[in-house]
């Protein structure tokens, strides 16, 4: 007699073959059943899933998608002094890119400038260096700010950061209702994850809000948050963690926001979200459309906003980073091709691809641009872009994407009980919780549970022999010299001054935007701003929970 | 174990910190964004018998030497110093030839460094 039910199945069919001596479970560790059926799927089209362009938007966030604009395709770029990462974005533009994406190194991140005691051996490294609104112009030295939209990977000194950018765009004859752009500006999952922080928890949230509120009235076309679960995935965290915690950041921003007196719908709708796109590939695609189902729900529901676009999580993401292995880094390139996939089926608004050398050092021209081929192929050659939402109605996929939404929407009403993402992060609860599930993944690795290919199966004794990219130390001295340069040449007695009016800013609680511009306009420094934030606000010191 | 400089990323050195607890040894996790100094001075009060660094911003060329410089002087050159992160093979080859004991890099399991850790690092006297 055939079989006739899930149960059935599994009990009578499944059982004939035995199952292979592995854990079947998604790389965040939530086990995945053989087969998903009809039966797993609940919820009527319409409210679950909805079309593309309508509410939730489980589907996809546009009516057309792919079909009518393909994603951004932005990578990530920045190294050495602003004209070397200039040099980069002219290529990456020149090779079919259509957005900019800046990384700025630890001092930039970190508000020092590039002449002080703390930024020693970090010049350049990691990113690009910005001291100062000349370093600026020369990074986006014949780079039309007002037709490229760029966006800054850049939060506690933000601030100084998205200043230089709008000065500059002044300077070079641009609107600030004309520019685009995104700055990642997302304190609370610093605190949580990426750990770029000058002061303390809240008035780094204050100093977000001055910029949503900013935005909101002098450059409404700009994103003023990347509402960032990428990080938070980096950094050991499972899918659903991810999705909770950064839906619960999306969430505290928005309140703060409207309790400083904003109507939601003035700010949402350019409230921007920035995941990551790890290799378990069903995961990663229910994760995305849980994603939007649950901010569309949670600011109708939660704020009344009423403009579609304040419901609608658009994205950014990147290929995990962390997923790259360096031994044999010329198999990166397939996982960052399985993992942009998952951003395509997930539908993602804007994408960066890993280069397969970036466990070794920033990536070179040449392993970037097979990153970003990856791209243009998956868009030109493989008919994803033919379909919407082309997964949309698997039974897998929608069992787990209700699965998610379900698990993530506990963590944050655990969040809530707590009084919100500022409190929870006061008492250590997601920076634990990554811990323990970044520790747990560590030992299912080296006991052979979960495998990656070439670190714990596969391998091979080998070196290493792709070039890799070098950061000349003798740049950090230029630029030393440059800084000190531009700080004897400027009017000090005007540079005073704005850094006073910063400071009486940041006790009066008036908006920081803009002295911080007038600041920048008379080449006052990033590290000068952030002096001022140290001096009025304190300095966060890592409470090191392991 | 200590993050020097201005790198936030830790999560392999808690792993690291943690495997080495359970692993029976005593652990102070420095937190982020030390300076050689406070990382010398916090080995120097705790006594310890090794440093651990990790370095992934790529600043390993100045801070590992830094931190070694700064033992010796304060009449602890026989600490050792270990560590791990993004450092090419050259550069670990040379930070050996400057006194660093070993360098772990991507790939390395807990189990291997705790295991070094047991059977190279000598207890001071």
């Amino acid at each position: 007699m055939a079989v006739t039910t899930k149960q059935e199945w599994l009990e009578r069919t499944y059982q004939r073959s035995k199952e292979r001596p592995v854990r079947f479970s998604t790389l965040s560790d939530l086990e995945v059943e053989p087969l998903y059926t009809p039966e797993d799927v609940t919820g009527d089209y319409g409210t679950a899933l909805g079309y593309p362009g309508e509410f939730p938007y489980t589907r996809g966030v546009y009516e057309s998608m792919y079909r009518g604009r393909l994603w951004t395709m932005r990578q990530f770029a920045g190294f050495g002094l602003a004209e070397d990462t200039n040099a980069r974005f002219h290529f990456l533009l020149g090779q079919g890119q259509d957005g900019l994406s800046t990384a700025f190194d630890m001092p930039t991140l970190m508000g020092y400038d590039a002449d002080h005691e703390r930024a020693m051996g970090e010049v350049g490294r990691e990113g690009v260096n910005v001291t100062s609104i000349h370093d600026m112009a020369r990074l986006f030295d014949r780079i039309p700010i007002g037709k490229v939209s760029t966006s800054m990977t850049i939060n506690c000194s933000a601030s100084a950061l998205l200043a230089m950018y709008l000065v500059q765009a002044e300077r070079t004859g641009v609107p600030w209702e004309q520019v685009s752009g995104t700055i990642q500006n997302d304190m609370l999952k610093e605190f949580i994850a990426q750990k770029e922080w000058i002061c303390p928890p809240a008035p780094s949230l204050r100093i977000v809000t001055d910029m949503v509120e900013f935005c909101a009235k002098k450059a409404p076309r700009f994103h003023p948050v990347s509402i960032s679960g990428y990080h938070i995935r980096e950094a050991g965290s499972t899918a659903v963690q991810e999705l909770a915690f950064t839906i619960a950041d999306g969430l505290c921003y928005v309140q703060d926001a409207v309790d400083r007196g904003l109507d939601v719908d003035d700010f949402a709708p350019r409230l921007s979200f920035f995941w990551d796109l790890h290799s378990d590939f069903l995961e990663e695609v229910a994760k995305l459309r849980a994603g939007r189902r649950m901010w569309a729900r949670l600011m109708r529901d939660r704020f009344g906003a009423k403009n579609p676009k304040s419901l609608m999580l658009r994205t950014h993401a990147q290929t995990a980073g962390v997923s790259l292995t360096a031994q044999q880094p010329i198999n990166n390139v397939v996982r960052v091709a399985v993992q942009a996939l998952a951003g395509v089926f997930g539908g993602v608004q804007s994408m960066h691809t890993n280069s397969m050398d970036e466990t070794l050092a920033l990536p070179t021209e040449q392993a970037v641009m097979v990153a970003l081929r990856t791209q243009q192929i998956i868009a030109e050659e493989t008919g994803l872009t033919n379909t919407i939402d082309a997964l949309g109605g698997s039974y897998a996929v929608e069992a787990l994407t209700d699965r998610m939404e379900r698990d993530a929407l506990e963590y944050i009403r655990k969040i809530d009980e707590m009084g919100g993402m500022l409190k929870a992060i006061d008492t250590g609860y997601p920076q634990r919780e990554i811990a323990e599930a970044a520790f747990l993944y560590q030992r299912q690795l080296e006991q052979g549970i979960k495998t990656v290919v070439g670190v714990n199966k596969y391998q091979v004794p080998e070196e290493i022999t792709i070039e890799v990219l070098k950061i000349d130390p003798v740049i950090e001295e230029r630029q030393i010299q440059r800084v000190r340069k531009m700080k004897r040449e400027r009017n000090s007695v005007a540079v005073r001054e704005a850094l006073r009016l910063v400071a009486e800013a940041c006790r009066s609680g008036e908006n920081l935007m803009e002295p911080i511009c007038e600041a920048v306009r008379r080449d006052v420094t990033v590290g000068e701003i952030s002096d001022v934030y140290r001096a009025e606000f304190g300095v966060y010191k890592d409470p090191g929970w392991i | 174990m200590a993050k020097p400089g201005l790198d936030g990323h830790d999560r392999g050195a808690k792993i690291i910190a943690r495997a080495l607890r359970d692993g029976g040894f005593e652990v102070i996790y420095t937190g982020l964004h030390q300076t050689p100094e406070m990382i010398v001075e916090a080995a120097v009060q705790e006594d310890v018998d090794a440093v651990g660094l990790s370095i992934l911003s790529g600043a390993h060329m100045t801070l590992f030497p830094e931190v070694i410089r700064l033992l010796k002087e304060k009449g602890a050159g026989d600490v050792a110093v270990f560590g791990g992160g993004i450092i090419p093979d050259e550069d670990s080859a040379k930070l050996k030839t400057l006194g660093v004991s070993e360098v772990f890099t991507p790939g390395a399991s807990t189990e291997d460094i705790v295991k070094w850790v047991r059977e190279k690092v000598q207890p001071r006297q």
